[in-house]
């Protein structure tokens, strides 16, 4: 599954301005402990959250991750925004709970 | 010739600037990364600087961390000015803290950081003068597995 393909079926909102590539989503990651995140998440994940602060992107690059889904309709800031441009961190929204967008991603990655 | 293995670079880190913290973290990991480094330990040294950096932004004053590798190993090391560790023994314990609830909300202050470090380190030393500051030694071997 692309990140692009989830977005797509998940109906995320994409927050960031770069266009969204065809890296691979390797499965996901429900937390909004940092260093949980840190020391769990894989690469390619998505990590599904609803901190929106600026400290989740170094999280994401340090991780590699595929991108960042922020929950509940919850919008980060501009700055947060602006610097996940510069950074080229993919950041997205969903107005579904993590509950919800969770089980939703689980069943879309497990489709053959 | 000298290896481009041999390497010695080091970074300041300003305590209570969130806007800039992990970025020295992730400065060593690109490092790691363009040399080729076995990805395994370069996501190892990602998880034990980034937890020692987030501890200065946390709690310190200000920090300078250092980085040191050759073929066999790498090294941090940072120290920092600050209030220092009263209970070392306590403060390595699963979900000691004592982060402000304001950082908590942010998602930090679990308590897992020095536990981490002790984890995807080979070795793992701290020292620290209450009212002075804390040093830290992390090394991870190139050829270990870690803890983890
Ligand atoms: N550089 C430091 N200076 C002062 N205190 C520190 C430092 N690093 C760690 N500590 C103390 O050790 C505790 C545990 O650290 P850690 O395991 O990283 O968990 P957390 O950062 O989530 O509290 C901290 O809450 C703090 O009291
Ligand atoms: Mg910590």
């Amino acid at each position: 599954m692309t990140l692009k393909e989830a977005i797509e079926r998940l109906g995320l909102h994409v927050l960031t301005s770069e266009e969204v590539g065809d890296a691979k989503v390797t499965g996901g990651y429900t937390c909004d402990l940092l260093s949980n995140v840190m020391a769990n998440c894989k690469t390619g994940n998505l990590w599904i959250t609803m901190q929106t602060h600026q400290n989740v992107l170094a999280v994401a690059k340090l991780k590699d991750l595929a991108g960042i889904i922020f929950v509940n309709s919850r919008q980060p800031d501009e700055e947060t925004i602006q610097k996940a441009n510069e950074e080229h961190v993919t950041v997205l929204n969903t107005d579904e709970s993590a509950f919800s967008i969770s089980g939703q991603l689980y069943q879309l990655l497990k489709e053959p | 010739m000298v290896s481009h293995y041999d390497l010695s670079r080091t970074f300041e880190i300003k305590g209570r600037d969130f806007s800039k913290a992990g970025y020295v973290s992730i400065n060593i990991k690109e490092i790691l990364r363009e040399l080729g480094i076995d990805p395994v330990i370069v996501r190892r040294v990602a998880i034990a600087s980034y937890e020692a950096e987030m501890n200065v932004v946390m709690y310190a004053s200000k920090g300078e961390m250092a980085l040191k590798l050759n073929p066999k190993v790498i090294q941090i090391t940072l120290e920092d000015e600050g209030p220092g560790i009263e209970n070392i023994d306590m403060a390595m314990q699963e979900g000691y803290t004592t982060a402000t609830d304001e950082i908590r909300e942010m998602g930090f202050g679990a308590g897992m950081g020095l536990p981490n470090i002790k984890k995807n380190a080979d070795v793992f030393e701290l020292k620290s003068t209450v009212g002075k500051g804390t040093s830290y030694n992390i090394v991870i071997y190139l050829n270990s597995k870690g803890n983890v």
